[in-house]
C-alpha cells in the first residue's frame, strides 16, 4: 500500500515454477490432501444424486401414488443431506487446518531466514516491508491452499459428473443442453478478461490513492505552510475520481455477467422444455427425467462462474509467493563455516586487527589498513570524530559485516573460522542507543537466555546500580517495559543494558558509550558500573566520558578510517596532537555536565 | 434511527435518482424472475394433459424472454445502486482528505498515520458495503420474500407454512454465525498485529539479537506468537466448518419437506405435478434472500461501526483556523516586522517557552542558538501558526498573527525545516511546490525561477549530476537525496515563493560548511530588505547576524551580536570555543 512500486506488482496469473514450488508445501500433507479429495468426490456425488431422486419420486411414486416409496425416497434424501453435511464439514476443516499449518511453517521459515540475513540486507530493506512478507503475503497464500487449489477440482468434478449423468439419462437431450456451453465459455472469457483488466486498474489506483494519502498525511504541515491545500486536494480529487470511474467501469462487467449467465441458463431450460417436452409427449422421456434435466442444467452454471472467481485468488497468490520466494532466495553471506574451530576456554582473550580495510558501499572505504592489538585483559579505548569509523570496528569484530581486506583475529584465529554464535557469545555488547524489547525488566536483562538465573539477574542489576530504579518500579523486576522503553530515562536504559552485559558474563566487553548527558547521580552510577564491567575483561570501548577515556590502558585515535595515534592518556596528551584537541573538545562538552572535576585530572 | 446514520443522508440524497430508479429495477427484476417457475408449472401440467407442439414452443420461448427482461433490470439495478455507492465512496474519501488538510500539526501528532489510513481504507470500504450492496440485497430480499411467498400460498398455503419452517433458521444461522465469525475474525486480526509487533521488534533489534546470540530465543518468541495466531484461526475454522454445511443442510430440509409432504399432496390430488415443480422453484429462489438477510444485518453493523469511526475524524473541528481573522486591506504592504510579546507556551503540562519578548525589525537577520529542547523550534513555529500562540503574543507588522488569515500569513513566511518533507515527485515540482503553477508541466520547464532558486540554494551543481536533471523523481521511485540535498531543495522551495520573512530552522545542519558559506552569501543578497530568522547549532552560520538570541529552558538568556556575546563569556562563548576546536580537528 505504502510502496506502490513493489506492492503494485500483481503477478502473472500462472507461473509453472512458482506453482510447483508452492505445491511442494503440500507434500507433507498427503493424507490431508487425500481426505479432502475424497470428501470433494463424495460431496459432488451426493449433490448429483438429489435431482435424480426427484426424478424417481416423480416417475415411480407420485405417478403411481406410492406413498410408502415416497417415504423411502425422503429418507434417502435425508441421508444424503446429513452425509453432505458431514463430508463438507470434514473437507473444510481438513483443508483449512492444513492451510494453517503450512502457513505457520512458512512463516517460521521466513522469519528464520530473516534472522540469518546479514545486516547489509537490513541496511537496504525497511523492517516494515519485511513484516508484510511474514504476515500479509503469507495470508494471501493461505487463500490459495484453502479456497483455491482443491476447490478447483471440486468444481471440475461437479461439471464432469453432471455431464456424465445427463448423457446416460438421454444423450440426445444432453447434447442439446450442452449446446449452450460454448456461449457460456465465450461470456465467461469475455468477463474474465475485462474484469481482470479493470480489477488491475482498480488495484493500481487504490494503491496510488493510499500512497498519496499516506504521503500527504505525513507531509501535511509542509502542504499547509506552502498553502497548497487546495492544489493538493485537486490532485487527490483527480486520482480519487479515476479510481471511482474504474470501479464504476468494473461494475459494468459484473452487472452484465451475472444476468448473461442467467439468460443462457434460461435458454438451456427452454431447449430442454421444448425438445424434452416433445420427447415426453412422444413417450421417449419421463416427466421426472425432464424435471431432473431442468434441475441439473441449473447446477451446471455455478461451477463455471466459480472457476473464474478462483482465478483472482490464484493471481494474488502468485504475486505474494513471488515476493516471499525472492526473500527466501536472498543468500546469506555471513554464516558459520562448516568446520569451525572451538574457542579454548583457558585462553586469555585477545583481539588483533591486521591491516583491515572495509567499505559499506563499493569503494567508499570507512576503514583503511587499520592494525592494532588488544592484549588479554587490556582495556583499549577508541576516540575519534563522528564518522571516523569507530562503530565499524565493532561491526567487523562481531562479524556483522566481513572485511574487504585484512583479517580480524580473536585468540589468534580469524573470526571467520568460528561458529557465529560461539564467536558472538564471547562478546558483551553495550550499544549507544539501548534497544529494549517489549516484556519485563527481567526479560530485557536475560534476553531469553533461560540459563541465566533470577539470582544472577539481580546480582548483575545490583552491581551496576540498576536495582535502585528497578525496585521503584511498580512490578520491580517483573514490570512491563513500555514500547521501546519510553517510560525509562536515558540513564536508566543504559544501566539496564549494563546489567544485561554483566549477566551474560562475557569474555570480551565491547562498549559504545552514549554521549547523552544524564543527571549527577546517574552519572556516578554509570561510571562505577563501567568500572565493574571492565574489571578483568578484555575491553574495546568507544569512549566519550573523560573518566572512561583516562582509565584505559591504551587509546587509539581514529581519524578518517585510519589509526593516527596510539598510546596512554598521558602520552597522547603530551604529544599535543589530534588526541589533545579531541580531549579539549570533550572537556568543553562536559564542562557543563555534572561533576566535571574528577574527569579532568592532569 | 440513530444520529450518526442520519449524517449519511446528505451523501445518499445526492444520488437519490439512482436509488429510486434502482429500487424500481429491483421490483421489476424480482417480479419478472418470479414468473419463471409459474411458466414451468403450466408447461408441466400441460405435458401431463394435452399439449400441442406450438404451445410447448411458446412456453420454451417465454423462459428466455423472462430472463432477458429480468436481466436488463438486474443490470440496471446493479449499475444504479452499486454505482451510487461508488460515487458516495468517492465523495466520502474526498471529504475525508479535505478535512485532514485543515487539521494542524498537533492533530497528526495525536492521531497516527496508520490509524488515519485505516479509517480512509478499511472503514470507508465497510461504509460503502453498507450503502451499496447491503442496501441492494436488502431491497431484493424483502421483495423476493414477499412475492415468492404470495405465489407459494396461491399454490398451497399449508405446504407453504411447512416448507418455510427452515427458512428463518437460515437467517438466524447466518446472523449468529456471521457475528461469531466476525468476532473471531477481529481477534485474529489482533493476534496478527501482535505477531507483526513481535517480528518488528525482533528485526529492528536484530543487532542486539545477533550480538547476544539470541536468535533461538527470539525464534521461540516468534513461534509462540505464530502458534497463538494458529490457535485463534483454529477456532474460526471450526465455526466455518459448521457454518457452510449447516446452511446447505437447512436449505436441504426445505427441499426434503417438499419432496415428502409436497409429493403426498400431489398423490392425493390436492396439487398438480406442475404446482409441485413450481413450488420447488420458488423455494430455490428464496434461498439466496434468506442467506443475504443474515449477511446484510452483519454488513450494517460493521458499516455503522466504521461510519462512526470515520465521523470521529470528519467531525473534529480544526484547532487552528481563521476564526479570529480580520479583514486585511492591503496585503502587499507587509514589511516583516516581528514581535513576540510576553509569549509563554506549553505542550500539555510541559512549559516550553517562558515569557519571551523580542522585537525584530524588517530587514534584520536574527539568529537563535541553544541546546536541543531549549524551545527554539517551538518559538519560530508560532509565526506561521504551526502551533497556535495565545492571543496577543505574536505580531507581524503590529497585527496579531491570529487575526491574519492563514492564507496571507503563511504566504508571508518561507519556512525551512531541519528535516524537510519532500514529496515523491520531480525535483522541479518539489521546488515549485509553493507556487500556483507547481502542477503545470509547461511552465515548469520554461520557468527560470526554479533554476534561480536552486542556484541560490547551491543545488544547481547537484542537479546537473542527477540522471534526469530537474525532472529526476525524488524518493523511492527515483534517487535518494542526501540530507544536505534535501535541505537545499527545501530552501529553494521556500525561496521561490518570494517570502517577506524567511525562517530557517536548523536548515543547514546536513550541509557542509563550505557550501553553507556560499549559500549564506547568496541568501544575504536575496534577503536584503526582508526578515530572516536563522536557528542553528553552528556559530559559523550565525556569526554575522544582526542579533543573536541564546535560548535556554524556554527563555532568552543572552542577546547581542557575535563579538558582544563572545566577550560576555557565557553559553555562547563556550559554544564558540568548542566549535573552533572542532574546526581545527577537521582541518588537521
Amino acid at each position: 500500500m505504502t510502496r506502490p512500486n513493489e506492492e503494485e506488482i500483481l503477478g502473472k496469473s500462472y507461473d509453472i515454477v512458482l506453482m510447483n514450488r508452492l505445491l511442494g508445501y503440500l507434500k507433507p500433507y498427503r493424507l490431508q490432501v487425500a481426505i479432502s479429495f475424497a470428501a470433494i468426490l463424495g460431496i459432488s456425488a451426493l449433490q448429483l444424486a438429489q435431482p435424480y431422486l426427484m426424478m424417481i419420486a416423480i416417475d415411480r411414486h407420485i405417478a403411481v401414488g406410492d406413498v410408502a416409496g415416497l417415504t423411502r425416497i425422503a429418507l434417502l434424501f435425508l441421508l444424503i443431506l446429513v452425509g453432505g453435511f458431514v463430508l463438507e464439514a470434514v473437507r473444510i476443516h481438513t483443508m483449512q487446518m492444513m492451510g494453517q499449518h503450512i502457513m505457520v511453517n512458512l512463516r517460521s521459515e521466513i522469519f528464520k531466514h530473516l534472522q540469518r540475513l546479514d545486516l547489509r540486507f537490513y541496511d537496504r530493506n525497511p523492517v516494515g516491508r519485511l513484516i508484510t512478507r511474514v504476515t500479509t503475503d503469507v495470508d494471501v497464500l493461505n487463500e490459495l491452499f484453502t479456497a483455491g487449489v482443491v476447490a478447483v477440482f471440486g468444481d471440475l468434478f461437479m461439471l464432469l459428473g453432471i455431464m456424465v449423468v445427463l448423457l446416460s439419462m438421454n444423450w440426445k437431450l444432453a447434447l442439446i443442453t450442452f449446446s449452450v456451453l460454448p456461449l457460456i465459455f465465450v461470456v465467461t472469457h469475455w468477463f474474465r478478461r475485462n474484469a481482470r483488466q479493470s480489477y488491475r486498474m482498480v488495484r493500481v489506483l487504490i494503491a496510488r490513492i493510499n500512497a498519496f494519502l499516506q504521503e500527504h498525511i505525513i507531509g501535511m504541515s509542509t502542504v499547509q505552510l506552502f498553502r497548497q491545500e487546495e492544489q493538493v486536494f485537486q490532485r487527490f480529487y483527480k486520482i480519487n475520481r479515476s479510481h471511482g470511474d474504474a470501479n464504476i467501469a468494473s461494475i459494468f462487467y459484473y452487472a452484465v455477467f451475472y444476468p448473461a449467465i442467467e439468460v443462457i441458463g434460461s435458454v438451456a431450460a427452454a431447449l430442454i422444455l421444448w425438445y424434452g417436452g416433445g420427447d415426453v409427449l412422444a413417450g421417449a422421456l419421463s416427466l421426472g427425467a425432464l424435471v431432473a434435466f431442468l434441475q441439473y442444467s441449473q447446477r451446471f452454471f455455478k461451477p463455471i462462474s466459480d472457476l473464474s472467481e478462483k482465478f483472482n485468488i490464484l493471481q494474488a497468490a502468485m504475486a505474494s509467493s513471488e515476493r516471499i520466494f525472492t526473500l527466501l532466495d536472498t543468500p546469506v553471506h555471513i554464516c558459520s563455516p562448516e568446520n569451525h574451530v572451538h574457542r579454548n576456554e583457558s585462553t586469555n582473550y585477545q583481539i588483533i586487527f591486521d591491516d583491515v580495510s572495509f567499505a559499506y558501499a563499493s569503494d567508499d572505504y570507512v576503514l583503511q589498513d587499520v592494525s592494532f592489538e588488544v592484549s588479554p585483559g587490556e582495556r583499549v579505548g577508541i576516540v575519534g570524530a563522528t564518522g571516523a569509523g569507530k562503530t565499524t570496528l565493532i561491526n567487523l569484530l562481531l562479524r556483522f559485516y566481513d572485511v574487504n581486506r585484512g583479517r580480524v583475529l580473536v585468540n589468534g584465529r580469524n573470526v571467520r573460522e568460528f561458529d557465529l554464535q560461539e564467536l558472538r557469545q564471547m562478546f558483551g555488547l553495550v550499544l549507544q542507543d539501548v534497544y529494549l524489547f517489549s516484556g519485563t525488566v527481567e526479560g530485557n536483562i536475560r534476553l531469553g537466555d533461560e540459563k541465566i538465573s533470577d539470582a544472577k539477574i539481580r546480582q548483575a542489576a545490583e552491581a551496576v546500580h540498576a536495582d535502585q530504579f528497578i525496585k521503584q518500579l511498580p512490578g520491580q523486576y517483573l514490570s512491563v517495559i513500555a514500547e521501546r522503553g519510553a517510560t525509562l530515562s536515558v540513564g536508566q536504559k543504559q544501566l539496564l543494558s549494563f546489567a544485561r552485559a554483566l549477566a551474560f558474563d562475557p569474555k570480551i566487553l565491547i562498549l559504545d558509550e552514549a554521549t547523552s548527558s544524564v543527571d549527577t547521580q546517574t552519572e556516578v552510577f554509570i561510571r562505577d558500573a563501567l568500572r565493574k564491567l571492565m574489571s578483568g575483561r578484555t575491553t574495546l570501548a568507544i569512549a566519550h566520558r573523560l573518566s572512561t577515556i583516562q582509565d584505559m590502558d591504551k587509546i587509539l585515535v581514529l581519524h578518517r578510517g585510519k589509526v593516527v595515534e596510539v598510546g596512554s592518556h598521558h602520552e597522547l596528551l603530551s604529544q599535543r596532537g589530534l588526541y589533545y584537541k579531541l580531549y579539549q573538545l570533550q572537556y568543553e562538552d562536559q564542562k557543563h555536565a555534572p561533576n566535571p572535576k574528577d574527569g579532568f585530572v592532569s | 434511527m440513530n444520529k450518526s446514520f442520519k449524517k449519511l443522508f446528505p451523501y445518499a440524497l445526492r444520488y437519490r435518482r439512482n436509488f429510486i430508479l434502482g429500487l424500481g429495477c429491483v421490483v421489476m427484476t424480482t417480479a419478472v424472475t418470479l414468473l419463471g417457475p409459474w411458466v414451468l408449472k403450466y408447461a408441466i401440467d400441460d405435458l401431463l394433459g394435452s399439449v400441442t407442439r406450438e404451445r410447448l414452443a411458446f412456453y420454451a420461448l417465454v423462459l428466455p424472454v423472462i430472463a432477458i427482461v429480468g436481466g436488463v433490470f438486474r443490470f440496471l439495478m446493479r449499475h444504479l445502486i452499486v454505482g451510487a455507492s461508488r460515487e458516495i465512496e468517492c465523495d466520502l474519501r474526498n471529504d475525508f482528505f479535505a478535512h485532514l488538510k485543515r487539521q494542524p500539526l498537533s492533530y497528526f501528532q495525536k492521531n497516527r498515520t496508520g490509524d488515519l489510513m485505516s479509517r480512509a481504507t478499511n472503514d470507508l470500504n465497510a461504509v460503502r458495503m453498507m450503502i451499496g450492496p447491503a442496501m441492494m440485497y436488502m431491497a431484493t430480499t424483502a421483495i423476493v420474500f414477499i412475492v415468492a411467498i404470495v405465489m407459494m400460498i396461491l399454490i398451497d398455503p399449508w405446504l407453504t407454512a411447512l416448507a418455510l419452517i427452515p427458512l428463518p433458521l437460515v437467517s438466524i444461522t447466518v446472523k449468529y454465525f456471521g457475528a461469531a465469525i466476525h468476532r473471531r475474525f477481529e481477534r485474529i486480526q489482533e493476534q496478527l498485529s501482535n505477531l507483526s509487533v513481535v517480528v518488528q521488534e525482533s528485526l529492528s533489534g536484530i543487532r542486539v539479537v545477533k550480538a547476544y546470540g539470541q536468535e533461538q530465543a527470539e525464534f521461540v518468541r516468534f513461534v509462540r506468537a505464530n502458534q497463538q495466531y494458529l490457535e485463534q484461526n483454529k477456532s474460526l475454522i471450526l465455526l466455518q466448518a459448521f457454518f457452510h454445511p449447516s446452511m446447505t443442510l437447512l436449505l436441504g430440509f426445505g427441499a426434503l419437506i417438499m419432496l415428502w409432504l409436497g409429493a403426498r399432496e400431489v398423490i392425493h390430488g390436492r396439487i398438480t405435478v406442475g404446482d409441485f415443480v413450481a413450488f420447488n422453484g420458488y423455494l430455490v429462489l428464496l434461498t439466496w434472500p434468506m442467506i443475504a438477510f443474515g449477511w446484510v444485518t452483519n454488513l450494517f453493523q460493521r458499516g455503522m461501526a466504521s461510519w462512526e469511526r470515520m465521523l470521529e475524524v470528519l467531525e473534529t473541528v480544526p484547532l487552528i483556523d481563521d476564526r479570529n481573522a480580520c479583514e486585511i486591506d492591503h496585503p502587499t504592504k507587509w514589511r516583516g516586522n516581528i514581535e513576540f510579546r510576553n509569549l509563554s507556551f506549553a505542550y500539555g503540562d510541559f512549559d516550553v517557552i517562558n515569557r519571551i519578548s523580542v522585537e525584530i525589525s524588517s530587514g534584520q537577520t536574527v539568529a537563535i542558538i541553544g541546546h536541543t529542547g531549549s524551545g527554539k523550534s517551538t518559538l519560530i513555529s508560532m509565526l506561521p501558526r504551526i502551533f497556535d500562540p495565545p492571543p496577543g503574543t505574536v505580531f507581524i507588522d503590529g497585527v496579531d498573527v491570529k487575526e491574519i488569515p492563514l492564507e496571507i500569513l503563511r504566504g508571508l513566511i518561507g519556512f525551512v525545516q531541519q528535516e524537510p518533507f519532500l514529496f515523491s515527485t520531480k525535483v522541479n515540482e518539489n521546488i515549485a511546490f509553493g507556487t500556483t503553477y507547481g502542477q503545470d508541466q509547461k511552465v515548469l520547464s520554461s520557468i527560470s525561477s526554479v533554476e534561480w532558486a536552486a542556484g541560490v540554494a547551491r543545488l544547481d551543481k547537484d542537479v546537473d549530476v542527477f540522471p534526469e536533471g530537474y525532472d529526476t523523481v525524488v524518493g523511492e521511485r527515483g534517487i535518494t537525496l542526501s540530507g544536505g540535498q534535501k535541505q537545499r531543495v527545501a530552501l529553494a522551495r521556500a525561496l521561490i515563493t518570494d517570502p517577506k520573512i524567511l525562517i530557517l530552522d536548523d536548515a543547514f545542519s546536513a550541509v557542509d560548511t563550505y557550501t553553507e558559506e556560499e549559500m549564506l552569501v547568496g541568501l544575504r543578497k536575496v534577503m536584503s530588505g526582508r526578515t530572516t530568522i536563522i536557528v542553528s547549532h553552528r556559530i559559523s552560520t550565525i556569526r554575522n547576524a544582526d542579533q543573536i538570541l541564546v535560548m535556554e529552558n524556554g527563555q532568552i538568556v543572552e542577546c547581542g551580536q557575535h563579538d558582544e556575546l563572545v566577550k560576555l563569556d557565557g553559553i555562547y562563548a563556550i559554544l564558540h570555543r568548542k566549535q573552533l576546536l572542532e574546526k581545527e580537528l577537521n582541518e588537521s
